[in-house]
């Protein structure tokens, strides 16, 4: 039973720059289910955020283009639609929260109106009853005194509060799929606590389906149901949280893990992932990750791996999951992690308490 | 092992005018010392006034009252130009974002010979050269990359030009401004070790200051934790995180996400309100040798009992 509603096929942007064709997306494939959240994980550059503003579409033209790939929803290819057809789907099945809540809203308007910007245009609510809608948002999202808050510039709220109107103006039309690229990067740890529990709790109650896009290994275990890694264009490991997180394959996946210190860490050294991601306009032969790969062989330099099916959920494109590859380990910090993680889960949920 | 103060920070004030009538206490009245060679990591949300502290410990603010020693002598007082010259060769900042911290005209080898010109320390443009590129290679950069301008690196590449241009000094003393903010995972945990490593090497102390609480907790060897101008708990990086006392820190604590989704489904969010104790009355007080927590009496003694319980449980 297929109940995905968003499917993405071979997905490829390019960018035309002075330097060259950029290649940011080279081939993503994924599906969305209904109310799951997706993460897609990876660091500035890995192609992540091109690929939700290419569902979005808002790849910019002209030197933006999307030359391959389908992105099927609701038996509409997204990838084909004029910008026209985009605007009736924009703001209404798909909505987007953007990292910068600073910058995402317009200075110059009073947040009512920009909440019910959109209900007007899609929903072809009156004035009134838009109002009325605008001030349930806002009760929704959590902002104390909407009434007053309501005839109120972005500027006299604080970050986290102007990250909710943000929320509320993407939840306005009750989208089917909700993108949120790095929604709180720019936000506190309490802060950002706060908003992604208010996402949690607005997901359960309208049944949305979420992309979330992060580099914080710790908000994806917090919220995502199934994670996707990006690397130089491409998801390099997408499978269930748990698949991902307590049984990584791919080397890039075990580096981003070693990277992030836990609370308890003791080793003198974090595993650093050498060197940096791969020029995008040159992509390398072969394995895009080989470069910064301790566990290199001959066959990375030569050829790209394909997706390696690990279980019906977990699959990762690395050359040491093919039969002839030599067996090989996460490093031990990754390991003593996971094992660490296990271990602890009860006792801190006891000292919680 | 005898641990001599490198810096001595007394009841630091700094209050900001705004408008008329306005007052704004960033800084509200803190003391601590930092120890020559550790990291002393400031933790807080943005607002809390650690930027403000750091940026008055090396006097690119006035001090509104209080006292900043650095080596003994007071950091804020009159000081002929040559004594201040000293004063800031010793004393050397890393910026938070690696994009609006370096001159967009200036080569990486001017940037870094910045600081070696002003304090003509080597006069010699060949010595000078040479020592640029030793500064590079330190961090971990090439040799070739010192005529090369700013916005020809990443993010990360930055940051470590950065550090070389603080470390051209021979300085003692580094203040790192949220240092690792701005990069990527893979990318902060490579500047963390070198400035770990650059530490060993140099016998180099830090104040560290960010938000990012595991990142602290790995770099500090003693953590601040500020709220709203105040430091509300002060301890070993260790025994801040396994014995919170303070409920402001409990929160923060409880706030961090961990990349491991067991944990994280089981997730206890604690909240810290001002209003659920007395504030009004809370003095800095050490509950245990080095644990101090801003609090009353009263409640300063049911934090005694809550660490000796916690004793109970120690590795005999």
């Amino acid at each position: 039973m297929d109940d995905s509603i968003l499917d993405v096929r071979n997905l490829h942007v390019t960018f035309d720059t002075y330097g060259g064709k950029v290649q940011a997306v080279r081939g993503v494939n994924f599906s969305l289910k209904k109310g799951e959240t997706l993460a897609i994980v990876g660091e500035s550059g890995s192609g992540k955020s091109v690929t939700t503003k290419a569902l979005m579409g808002l790849v910019a033209k002209p030197a933006g283009k999307i030359p391959k790939g389908e992105i099927l929803f609701e038996d509409k290819d997204l990838a084909k639609l004029t910008e026209k057809q985009m605007q009736k789907i924009r703001g209404k099945d798909l909505s987007m929260i953007f990292q910068d809540p600073m910058t995402s809203l317009n200075p110059t308007m009073k947040i009512g109106k920009q909440i019910m910007e959109g209900l007007i245009l899609h929903q072809n609510l009156s004035k009134t009853n838009a109002k009325k809608r605008a001030l349930e948002l806002l009760e929704l999202v959590g902002i104390p005194d909407p009434v007053k808050r309501i005839d109120q510039y972005p500027h006299q709220f604080s970050g986290g509060m102007r990250q909710r109107v943000v929320i509320a103006i993407a939840l306005a039309c009750n989208p089917k799929i909700l993108i949120a690229d790095e929604p709180t990067t720019a936000l506190d740890v309490t802060i950002q606590a706060q908003i992604l529990e208010l996402m949690k709790d607005i997901q359960e109650k309208m049944d949305t389906s979420i992309i979330f896009i992060t580099h914080d290994l710790g908000v994806v275990a917090n919220v995502a149901d199934r994670v996707a890694v990006m690397y130089a264009g491409k998801i390099v490991e997408i499978g269930t949280v748990d698949d991902v997180f307590y049984n990584p394959k791919h080397p890039y996946t075990w580096g981003l893990l070693g990277s992030m210190p836990t609370v308890d860490s003791e080793e003198e050294k974090l595993i650093a992932i050498p060197g940096t991601p791969p020029d995008l306009i040159h992509p390398p032969k072969g394995d895009a990750f080989a470069a910064r790969n301790e566990y290199i062989m001959q066959i990375d330099l030569e050829e790209e791996p394909p997706m390696f099916k690990v279980s019906d959920t977990h699959y990762a494109a690395t050359w040491l999951l093919h039969e002839d590859a030599p067996d090989v380990n996460p490093p031990q910090a990754v390991k003593k992690r996971i094992s660490d993680a296990r271990r602890n889960k009860s006792s801190v949920e006891e000292v919680r308490d | 092992m005898d641990k001599e103060k490198l810096l001595e920070v007394k009841n630091l004030k700094q209050h900001f005018q705004t408008g008329k009538k306005g007052v704004i206490k960033a800084v509200n009245g803190i003391s601590f010392d930092i120890y020559r060679g550790e990291t002393f990591g400031l933790v807080g949300e943005s607002g809390c006034g650690k930027s403000t502290t750091g940026r008055t410990i090396i006097r690119l603010y006035d001090a509104t009252s209080g006292e900043v020693k650095f080596n003994g002598i007071d950091v804020h007082g009159k000081k002929s130009k040559k004594n201040l010259k000293q004063f800031n060769r010793q004393m050397q900042m890393i910026f938070q974002d690696p994009y609006a911290s370096l001159n967009p005209r200036m080569t990486v080898k001017e940037i870094i010979s910045e600081g070696i010109d002003i304090h003509g320390l080597i006069k010699n443009e060949k010595d000078k050269t040479a020592r640029v590129q030793e500064l590079l290679e330190t961090v971990g950069l090439n040799k070739e990359h010192a005529s090369r301008y700013p916005h020809e690196f990443s993010g990360g590449q930055r940051q470590r030009i950065g550090i070389a241009r603080a470390l051209a000094v021979d300085p003692e003393f580094i203040i790192a401004d949220e240092p690792i903010s701005a990069l990527d995972v893979s990318i902060q945990a490579q500047v963390v070790n070198l400035m770990k490593e650059l530490q060993k090497e140099h016998k180099l102390t830090y104040l560290f200051i960010a938000h990012d609480l595991s990142m602290v907790k790995y770099i500090s060897d003693r953590i601040a934790v500020m709220y709203f101008g105040r430091i509300v708990e002060l301890a070993d990086s260790e025994e801040l995180y396994n014995k919170p006392l303070h409920p402001y820190t409990k929160s923060l604590l409880s706030a961090i996400p961990l990349p491991d989704p067991d944990f994280e489904r089981n997730r206890k969010r604690i909240v810290y309100d001002p209003n659920m104790h007395d504030t009004q009355n809370a003095e800095f007080r050490e509950i245990s040798p080095g644990h101090w927590v801003l609090c009353t009496e009263e409640e300063g003694k049911a934090y005694k009992q809550t660490i000796q319980g916690a004793n109970g449980f120690l590795k005999k």
